[in-house]
C-alpha cells in the first residue's frame, strides 16, 4: 500500500521536476540567443535618446568622421564618470553621468536620474543639463505608469516631457519646481498628479546635484586630459582608416 | 468535425465570450483599455499566447498527473510568455516598447490557464490551438471595443497610438470623433471601464434574450398548429 504511495509520488514529483527542468532550459537557451539583440538595441535606444535630449551633433564626433580641426575635443560616451549612490539623483548603485567638453571645460552633462515616488515602481530619467544650468532636455528612459494614465510623462505618449527644455533654476526658482496643483509652475494632466510630481520634483533635484557637483564633474575631466588625448589620436587614426 | 471546428469559434467569440460571458482576466480587461489601440495590442498578444500554451499543454496532457496539473500549465504558460517577451524585445523592439507593459501581465491572466485547464487538458492539438487563438480573439474583440468607446467618449479620438504599433505613417488613421472635445475623465479612469464593460455585458446579454425569445415565439408559434 504504502509502496504504491511512494511510487505514485515520486512519480508525480519526477514530472513536476522534469517540466521544471525543460521550461528553465528553454527559458536559458532564450535568453542567451535574446541578450545580445536586447544589449544591442537598448544602447541604440539609449543613443536616440542622447541625441534627443542633446542635439549638439559635436558631441556624437566619435560616430562619423569629423574635421580634424574642429574644436571640440569631446566625446559625450569616452567622458563617463560613474556617480555614488546619491541621495539628489536617487540613484542607490553607482550611476553614470556622460559628460560632454568644450575647450576642455564641461559644456553639458547627461545625468541619469530616478524617482522612486511614481505611482507604481521607479521612473528612471535622463537629464541633460548645460554648463550654465539651463535644462537641455529630459526623457524618461523607464518607467512602469499606468499605460493611458500616467504614462503621458513618455516622449511615446505625450509632449509634456518636453516643459522642461530650457528651463532652469534662474527662471524658475526651486520652490516653484512643483505642478500647478501644488502651487508650482509645471502642468499636468487630470487623474494622474503622482507621476508628474515625481518627475518634476526628481528634474529639480537633479538640477541641485549640477550645481552641487559641477567642479567635481570638471575635475574628473582634468584627469582624464592625458588618457583623452591618446584617445583623440587613436579616433583620429580610425577616421583616417575609414577616408 | 468541420462541425466540431465551428462549434469552437462560436463558443469562443459569442457563446462562452471571455470577455463579456466568461469575465475572465478582468484585470486586463479594466485597466488597459484606456484606447482602441491598447485593447487590441493586448487583445492579441492574449491571443498569440493562448495559441501557443493550448498548442503546448494538448500533446503533453497524457504525460501530466492529474495532481500537478495546474502547476506544471502555470509553468508552461509562464515560459512561454517569458519567451514570447525575450523574443519580441530582441527581434521587434518598437512592438516591445509598446507591448511591453502589457506582456508580464498575460502571465495572470486567468483566461489562459482556463483554456488549457478546460480544453486543452482534454482534446487534441489542433482544435485546442484553435479554441486558444478564438478565445483569445474574442477576447481581442470585447478589449478593442472596450478601448474604443472609452477612447471615443473619453478623449474623443480613435486608434490614437495607432503610430506606435505601425509607424508614424498610421498618424494619419487617428480618428477625432468629436473635434475640440475636452475629455470625460470618467471614461478614461478604472470606473470607466466598469460602466463601459458593464453595458457590453447587458447588450450582449439582452441580443441574447432578443434571439432566444425569437426562436422560442416561432417555434410557439409553429407548435399548436402542429399540434393540433
Amino acid at each position: 500500500m504504502s509502496d504504491t504511495v511512494i511510487k505514485h509520488t515520486s512519480g508525480t514529483a519526477v514530472t513536476m521536476v522534469a517540466f521544471a527542468l525543460i521550461g528553465t532550459a528553454l527559458l536559458a537557451y532564450i535568453f542567451n540567443i535574446t541578450r545580445e539583440p536586447i544589449e544591442k538595441s537598448e544602447a541604440e535606444a539609449r543613443m536616440a535618446l542622447f541625441r534627443q535630449i542633446l542635439p549638439d551633433e559635436h558631441y556624437y564626433s566619435h560616430l562619423k568622421n569629423k574635421d580634424q580641426d574642429a574644436d571640440y575635443d569631446s566625446d559625450l560616451l569616452k567622458n563617463i564618470v560613474e556617480i555614488a549612490p546619491n541621495e539628489l539623483l536617487g540613484n542607490k548603485t553607482p550611476s553614470k553621468a556622460y559628460v560632454a567638453k568644450q575647450d576642455h571645460k564641461l559644456a553639458a552633462v547627461i545625468l541619469e536620474a530616478i524617482a522612486h515616488d511614481g505611482y507604481s515602481g521607479d521612473i528612471k530619467l535622463l537629464i541633460a543639463i548645460r554648463a550654465d544650468g539651463s535644462i537641455s532636455g529630459v526623457r524618461v528612459l523607464a518607467h512602469k505608469e499606468t499605460p493611458g494614465l500616467g504614462d503621458y510623462i513618455d516622449i511615446a505618449h505625450g509632449n509634456w516631457i518636453k516643459l522642461f527644455d530650457k528651463q532652469s533654476v534662474q527662471i524658475t526658482p526651486l520652490e516653484q519646481w512643483k505642478v500647478k496643483k501644488d502651487g508650482g509652475k509645471f502642468d499636468y494632466m487630470v487623474g494622474a498628479t503622482i507621476t508628474p510630481r515625481a518627475v518634476v520634483k526628481a528634474v529639480a533635484k537633479s538640477l541641485q546635484f549640477f550645481e552641487q557637483n559641477k567642479l567635481m564633474l570638471e575635475q574628473s575631466l582634468a584627469h582624464d586630459h592625458q588618457s583623452d588625448h591618446q584617445a583623440d589620436q587613436k579616433s583620429d587614426h580610425k577616421s583616417a582608416d575609414k577616408d | 468535425m468541420s462541425n466540431n471546428y465551428k462549434e469552437i469559434v462560436t463558443n469562443a467569440l459569442w457563446k462562452q465570450n471571455p470577455g463579456v460571458v466568461q469575465l475572465l482576466g478582468l484585470c486586463p480587461t479594466l485597466a488597459v483599455t484606456t484606447t482602441a489601440v491598447n485593447g487590441l495590442s493586448l487583445g492579441f498578444a492574449t491571443a498569440l499566447v493562448m495559441a501557443a500554451s493550448n498548442g503546448t499543454v494538448s500533446p503533453v496532457r497524457k504525460l501530466v498527473p492529474s495532481e500537478i496539473r495546474v502547476p506544471v500549465f502555470i509553468l508552461v504558460i509562464a515560459a512561454l510568455v517569458s519567451i514570447i517577451d525575450m523574443s519580441i524585445n530582441a527581434f521587434a523592439q518598437p512592438l516591445h516598447k509598446v507591448l511591453g507593459i502589457f506582456i508580464p501581465l498575460i502571465v495572470v491572466n486567468c483566461i489562459v490557464l482556463a483554456r488549457v485547464e478546460s480544453f486543452a487538458a482534454k482534446n487534441t492539438f489542433v482544435p485546442s490551438v484553435l479554441d486558444g487563438f478564438m478565445m483569445g480573439l474574442g477576447g481581442a474583440m470585447v478589449l478593442g471595443l472596450l478601448g474604443g468607446i472609452r477612447e471615443i467618449f473619453g478623449k474623443g479620438t480613435l486608434f490614437s497610438g495607432l503610430d506606435l504599433v505601425f509607424g508614424p505613417g498610421a498618424k494619419q488613421f487617428v480618428l477625432t470623433v468629436v473635434p475640440d472635445y475636452h475629455g470625460f475623465l470618467l471614461a478614461v479612469l478604472p470606473p470607466g471601464a466598469f460602466l463601459g464593460l458593464g453595458m457590453l455585458v447587458a447588450l450582449r446579454n439582452w441580443a441574447e434574450i432578443r434571439n432566444t425569445k425569437k426562436t422560442d415565439s416561432s417555434a410557439n408559434g409553429l407548435k399548436p398548429a402542429l399540434n393540433h
